[in-house]
Formats: structure tokens, sequence, C-alpha cells
């Protein structure tokens, strides 16, 4: 099907294109006037009235067709009295009985009936599919064709559409926006329906355990997030401390201590740092600085668990180094080179410069690097995934396994997704934390780092 | 005299200054290093723990293709062939595989081979139809525990309940290792197959595939839209509070944490477009969301560094502001824009979180083909293998990632070889 509506739409490319030429020429010749625009222009006029109608009905098959035929085979579904049935196993079965009819022995007659139903709708659709895209770029290119006058300014109308196309894709950003803010308020109100938001903001408890069938025995569940969020805080701080003293002296150093072929090898070396995979951390913070934290922790005698907050914050800490880094490098850099040359010029060394004269006045910079680097160590999520754990321990020792806000939405949605279970739910309401953090620490540390550039330029 | 005490104050106050100069330079330097050593500290534990998975372990196994323990004949169809009783054989050749077993012997021995050990015998004989009523000696891939013995992975001096394998079972493989029945080779399967649950058949290729499929989805979409998008943006886009908005929104979703957006994929376009699960369709998409913001200001920047006066010159001979655009600035731009989106494609290949949420965690035994069937991604691969209890899959998840790292490298190498080649200094 894929292949077949590439070589259609393929062709509607090529024919409607080569169509709007012929027929402009034609046209203008028949008449004995120019045309107001160059063929090209007709004849993009006429593509895309053929082609845009016919890729949005494409797309919008390509999204709604199984699930219009999956409701259609359900609906129609003769389900025998008494039996009960889980409707998402129940269509893998009757698809799987539809793609191979060898899985067909031994399955109910219901299954087989509405197997050979599934089948039957895709067929139509299928065919359903071809012709009306076939007619809709006919009907398009018919109505463009109607408008190849030569007194026709097809150029504006052009260059008015890519307009179109163009703000489009700008919106797409907006759209993007406008669909995270809806999901995640739309479900995280489904989740503070069944758990009152006060419980979720200040309780100390999380235990997620609903009861998923019913007349199971289970603890109510419980979904205090403050042991969420102090673990979160507390692997943060980790990667701080490791990161915060390693980014801003190696910045420092590259900025202005080191010649430039130093600087030269160990930029790129560092930017290889920022681009290696968060889940390749993990690893490493499982594989190699887990067991070191245990051993340490066992010599100075703590009882350290093997996964930690210790860990996890190191090895978060190395991660965001090149980004406080080059932030800080850049920030330093833009320090005007005359404060630097007075204060060397009244006897000053390079340390003192440095502390007295650059770091003050990099400071607003400085601090808004953090928070970039606090809030790209508060979304991040692989390492502490695979290195600090999931159960909710209200602590500050680092040596204990700890929890944080991205582990919790990622066990959360691991397995089964019922969306009428507030341990799903709570997902989503983490989640609205987590981008509200976030976006908060995010655009605060623009407006310093914007306010900073400003005094300097 | 005094002049004396005070020069000498002075002195030693300067040196006391430049040695706090020296010291202040040695901690940057210091911290530089110690940066620098951690990346060296991880590529080497990578490696030191991967690379062992480019081997497998094989163990020489004489099997007897009777035609009767078969149930075929010389002449059998190739239907036939295929439906043949090659468990029996393989039953029979685990029970001779040392002489005189006992019962309980020959189940130890049984756990020394892959389950996959059934396909092989198989397969040879299907590929070599003339070996019926002969015996043969295959070469066939041992279990996941003997492999990790001999690679020295396990470990054999814990106490027999710790281990995989017994003690009846360490002397039986000593005694292969002696008769030179076993060997180690390199391992195809780990680049042709798809994840198993048995780390000795266990390979990258359908998460490989699912990757390029994913990337292939998150190019499609975002290369177009970035470069409309920066377009619009930086020749365009009218001076007012909209486009302040969506410059804005841009720069604050490129901050976005990605899991973020995996809540977005699975909120929007899984329960409400209702697109398939687990599928590359729906991970490229949301990576391609995520992507987008970093592509969009990279080809801003390659935009913006084309010079005006090539745009001036066009409009100067009575091209119109579009032609100016798409028939100098874009072309001009274009390398830049491409090394933009490839280095944006770099950062989708090592997401995890958001195929996480959208379902790509999902174990998927075959290779897939196709957008819209479910498929595994390589850093998702890697996650499984992980958490995975079973030792044999440690080392496939280091070698798995190694695997990235040289497709991330690949991809950058490319991203500065256009740059070098295509760039131009104005």
């Amino acid at each position: 099907m894929f292949f077949w509506s590439l070589v259609l739409i393929a062709v509607g490319i090529f024919s409607s294109f080569i169509y709007g030429r012929s027929r402009i020429n034609l046209n203008s010749k028949k008449q004995g006037t120019k045309s107001k625009s160059l063929p090209t222009y007709y004849a993009q006029y006429v593509l895309i009235w053929c082609l845009f109608p016919a890729l949005i009905v494409y797309f919008s098959w390509a999204i709604f067709q199984e699930q219009i035929i999956q409701n259609i085979v359900i609906s129609n579904f003769e389900y025998i009295e008494g039996a009960v049935y889980n409707e998402g196993l129940l269509l893998a079965e009757i698809r799987n009985v539809a793609n191979n009819p060898s899985f067909a022995d031994g399955k109910s007659i219901e299954i087989i009936n509405a197997a050979a139903h599934y089948s039957s709708l895709r067929q139509i659709s299928q065919i359903s599919f071809y012709t009306s895209i076939i007619i809709i770029m006919l009907l398009g290119a018919l109505y463009a064709s109607q408008k190849l006058k030569p007194e026709f300014h097809a150029q504006h109308t052009i260059e008015k559409y890519i307009q179109y196309i163009l703000i489009f894709c700008s919106s797409v950003a907006i759209f993007t926006t406008i669909g995270i803010v809806f999901s995640l308020i739309f479900e995280s109100l489904r989740f503070f329906a069944e758990v009152s938001i006060f419980e979720f903001l200040f309780s100390t408890e999380w235990y997620p355990f609903i009861p998923i069938r019913e007349g199971q025995t289970a603890a109510e569940g419980s979904f205090g997030a403050v042991p969420i969020f102090a673990g979160t805080f507390l692997v943060m701080v980790v990667a701080m401390c490791v990161a915060a003293p390693l980014g801003l002296l190696t910045a420092i150093y590259l900025a202005e201590y080191a010649s430039q072929r130093v600087r030269k090898i160990v930029k790129p070396l560092l930017e290889i740092l920022a681009g290696i995979p968060t889940i390749v951390y993990g690893f490493f913070a499982f594989v190699s600085v887990a067991p070191f934290v245990k051993a340490f922790g066992q010599s100075i005698g703590i009882d350290a668990s093997p996964t930690s907050a210790l860990a996890a914050g190191m090895v978060m800490g190395v991660m965001i180094i090149p980004f406080i880094s080059s932030l800080s490098d850049d920030v330093i850099n833009s320090v005007p080179q005359s404060l630097r040359e007075a204060s060397l010029g009244i006897g000053a060394n390079k340390a003192e410069t440095i502390k007295k004269v650059i770091l003050p006045a990099a400071l607003p910079g400085i601090v808004g690097a953090f928070l970039l680097a606090i809030s790209r160590a508060i979304g991040e999520t692989m390492i502490v995934v695979v290195a600090a754990g999931t159960a909710p321990n209200l602590t500050g020792n680092p040596f204990e396994n700890v929890t944080t806000v991205t582990v919790q939405i990622v066990v959360a949605l691991i397995g089964d997704q019922e969306f009428d279970n507030p341990r799903t739910l709570s997902a989503f309401a983490l989640g609205l934390v987590l981008f509200v953090i976030t976006l908060f620490l995010n655009i605060i540390a623009l407006q310093i780092v914007k306010r900073y550039r400003e005094r300097y330029e | 005299m005094n002049n004396s005490i005070a020069k000498e104050k002075i002195v030693s106050l300067r040196k006391k200054r430049s040695l706090e100069d020296m010291r202040f330079k040695y901690y940057g330097f210091t911290a530089m290093c110690l940066s620098l050593a951690v990346l060296v500290f991880l590529l080497y534990t990578i490696f030191s723990k991967g690379y062992t998975a480019f081997q497998k372990t094989i163990v020489l196994l004489e099997v007897d293709y009777n035609q009767e323990v078969l149930k075929l004949t010389p002449d059998s169809s190739d239907e036939d062939k295929e439906k043949g009783k090659f468990f029996r054989v393989k039953k029979q050749a685990i029970e001779n595989f040392f002489p005189d077993l006992s019962k309980s012997d020959i189940k130890l021995v049984k756990k020394l081979f892959s389950i996959n050990v059934d396909k092989e015998i198989k397969d040879y004989f299907l590929d070599n139809p003339e070996v019926i009523n002969t015996k043969q000696q295959i070469w066939v891939t041992a279990h996941s525990d003997v492999d990790q013995l001999l690679k020295g992975n396990s470990r054999r001096d814990v106490p027999e309940d710790r281990r995989k394998l017994n003690d009846i079972q360490l002397s039986y493989v000593d005694q292969l290792v002696e008769e030179n029945r076993v060997k180690q080779v390199f391992n195809n399967f780990f680049f042709t197959k798809a994840d198993s649950r048995h780390p000795e058949i266990a390979g990258v290729a359908g998460s490989f595939m699912g990757s390029l499929f994913t990337l292939f989805t998150v190019f499609i979409l975002s290369f177009p839209i970035a470069i409309g998008a920066s377009v619009y943006l930086e020749e365009f886009a009218p001076k007012n509070r909209i486009t302040e908005l969506i410059e804005v929104n841009i720069s604050n979703l490129a901050a976005v944490p990605s899991i973020v957006f995996g809540l977005l994929g699975l909120g929007v376009l899984l329960n409400v477009f209702g697109l398939p699960r687990s599928t590359p369709l729906v991970g490229g998409s949301v990576l391609a969301l995520m992507t987008l913001p970093t592509i969009i200001i990279a080809c801003r920047a390659s935009l913006k560094a084309v010079p005006p006066s090539i745009k001036e010159g066009a409009l100067a001979v009575g091209a119109t502001k579009t032609q100016a655009v798409f028939h100098h600035v874009v072309p001009l731009a274009l390398p830049g824009t491409l090394t933009g989106t490839i280095i944006g494609l770099a950062q989708a290949l090592g997401e995890t979180a958001p195929l996480i949420m959208i379902g790509m965690i999902a174990f998927i035994p075959n290779i897939p083909t196709g957008l819209t069937e479910p498929s595994a991604a390589l850093p998702v691969q890697i996650y499984l293998w992980v958490e995975s209890a079973e030792r044999g899959f440690q080392e496939k998840s280091a070698a798995a990632i190694m695997v990235i790292l040289i497709f991330l490298f690949m991809m950058n190498a490319i991203a500065v070889f256009l740059r070098n080649r295509f760039e131009r200094k104005w």
C-alpha cells in the first residue's frame, strides 16, 4: 500500500506539472497574448491543487483507517452470552487470524467470521482509498486548470501559497507546545479527580498500587509525591556538586589560560562527552560507578545499596560538565577585554583578575548556565532509571536508593497502561510538574543570560 | 632598615601571589584533565566489557542423520524435509555426546547447548541433503552460560549454588576444552538477529533497523518543516508579537525534557490519533518534534550567515522576495542546514525515554520491515539488556553501545565533512 501510493503520488506530481505547463502554453497561443507569469508557475499551481488535497486525504486515511475498521469489526462482533472479552486482546486475535490464516486453527467461529469481516473491510478500504485519492487529484487538477488563463497571475498566487506553507511550518512549534500542555493538563485533571492535589504535593507516602481487578485485596494506593521530589533534588544536588566546579574550572582554563592548540583539541573532546547518549551514561553508572560507590560506602562503614543517588548523581554530573563548560566559556569570553586589561594594568596577576574581576562580571551569565544545567539534570531520565533505583525513600543520604520524577513516569508507563487507573495517570501529573519546573528554570535562565549579554554589547 | 623589611614583605607577598596564580591555573588544568579522564574511562569500560560479545562459543557435535530417526527418505520433497524430526536427531546426538551418560547427566549436558541448536542441525541438513544416513561433525552454538564461562565473564570459584553451571557441567566444559571440541569464532548472530530471550542468539539487527526507520521518519518530518520555519522566521516574518511568541516558544521547546515529548506522543499520537503503538512511525514523529527546535536554530544560523548582498542583488534585478530567497539564499544555506539536521538526527538516535513512553520497549524478536511495524530501537535495546538479570546480556549491551557510538561517530563525521566541503566563508 505504501509503495503504490508513493507511485500514485509521483505520477500525480509529474503529470499535473506537464499538464499545467502545456495547457497554459496552449491557452496563451490561442488567445495570442503572453501569459502574465512564466509557464512553470502555472504548472506549480496545478501541481499544488492536485497534490495537497490528496495528501491531506492520504494522511487522514492512514491515521484513521485502522481505527474505523476496528470499531466496525468490534461493534459487529457476535458476542457469546456470558463470556467476558478484553477488547484489545480480541482485536489482536482477530488481526492475527486475518493476517495469517494458519492461526485460524482452533479459534472460535466468531473470531474467524470477524477476521473475514476485518479482511473484507480492509480490502474495501484499500480500493476506496485509491479511488478517492485519484478522484481528488483529478478534481484538484480540474479546478486549477479552469484558472489557467494568460491573464491569471499565477506567480502571485503561488507565492501566497508558499507563505501559507511557511507559516504552517513555523507554527508546528506552537502546536507542539499546545499539544504538550493540553495532554499533560487533561490527563492530570483526570488524575486529580481521584487524588487530591494537596495529597499529591504535600503528602510523604508514595504507594502507587491500586487494585486493578475488582475485589482484589490490595492496600489503597497513596500518591504523596514529596519523596519523589526530594529524590530528584538529591540527585540534582550531587550532579551539580560534580559538574559545577569541574565545568566552571574547565571553562576558566580554556578561556583564560589554554593555548589555541589546546582549545582546538579539548573543545571537540568535550563535545563528544555531550553527544554520548544518556543510556550509555546509564550503563556506565550501573556497571562501573555504582559498584564502586557500594564498595566505597562499605569501606567507610556505610551500608550502600547497589543503586544509589550518589552513583546516578555523579554520572549525571559528568554528563552536564560540557553543558556548563561551554556555556560558561561563552560567558567568560564575552566579558570585555578592557576589564581584563585594566585589572592586569594595575598589577593584578591572572588568577586575581579572574577571581576578582572576570567572575564577578560574568556571574549573571554563569548563574544562567547553572540554572540551565539544573533543568537538564532534573529532566534527565535514563541515567536515573538505570542507576538510582525505584524506591521512594525520603532521605538525605546519597548512599541510599532514591527515585526521581522521571523514573516514576517511566515506571508508571511500562507495562499495562490503563487510562482509568490513577497509577498510569500519575505519570502525567508528574510530567506536568516536571514541565512547569523546567520551563520556569529556563525562562529565568534565558532572561538572566539575555540581560547579561545586553550589558556588555 | 624599615625599607628592607618592607621590601622583604613585598617579595614574599609577590611570591605568595604568584604561587596562588600557579595553583589556580593548576586547578583549571586538573578539572579539564579530570573531565577528559572520565571520557577515556567511560570508553574503556564500554570496550573492555563489550568486545567479547563479538565472539561466540561453538561446540563440535556429532549428529547422526539417520533416516529412520528423521522419518525422511533420501528422495523426500523439500516440504517434507522441513518437517523432519530434527529434535530427535538432536536428542540422540546429545545422548551420545559423552560416552556412558546417565539420564540425569544428559539433562545437564543438554543445558550446555543453545536453544538454537535444533535449527542449526536442520539448516545444515537442508543445505547438504546428501548427508542423510551419515554421521556429521557439526559446530553448533553453545549456551550462553558456557560462553560466559569460557570468556571469563562468570567466575568458577564461587559456591556451586550461586553459579549457573554446577560442578559436573564445569567438568564437562573442561573436558571439551581439553579435547578441542569447543572454540570461539566471530559472532555473526549479533549482527544478523533481533532480540531474543537467550543471550547467545540475541543480536542488534532488529533494533538497528528500527532505529534506521525511526531516523528516516525524523528526517522526512523535521527537515522540510525546519527549513520552512527557519526561512519564514529569518526572511519573511513581520516583527510582531506572534513572531516573538514563536521564537520564545522554539527556544523553550529546545529545553523541554525529552520524556515530556514521550508523554505528548502517548497522550496525543497514540490515544487521540490512534497511531499504532511501538512503531518507528510514532517514535520518529515524537523525536522529530523533539529535535525540531535544534534543527531550526541551526538552520536559522546558516541562513543568517548568507550575506544580505546576495538577496539584495537578486531583488535589484527584479526577482520577487520569494524568488530571491528560494533561488539564492536557501541553496547557499543548504549545506549548513544539512549539517544542523544531521546533528539533530544524531541527538534523536541516542534518545531513549520518549521511545519507552510510546511502547518501543516491547520485546520484538523479529527484524522490522516497515514504518508501521512494531520494532525496537538501539538505545532502548541497550536499556533492555542493561536491565536484564541474565549475565550474558551485559556484554551484549556494551557491544550495542559500541555500535551506536560508531553510528553516531559516522553521522558526525558526515556533518563535519559537509561543513568543511561546502561551507563558504564570505
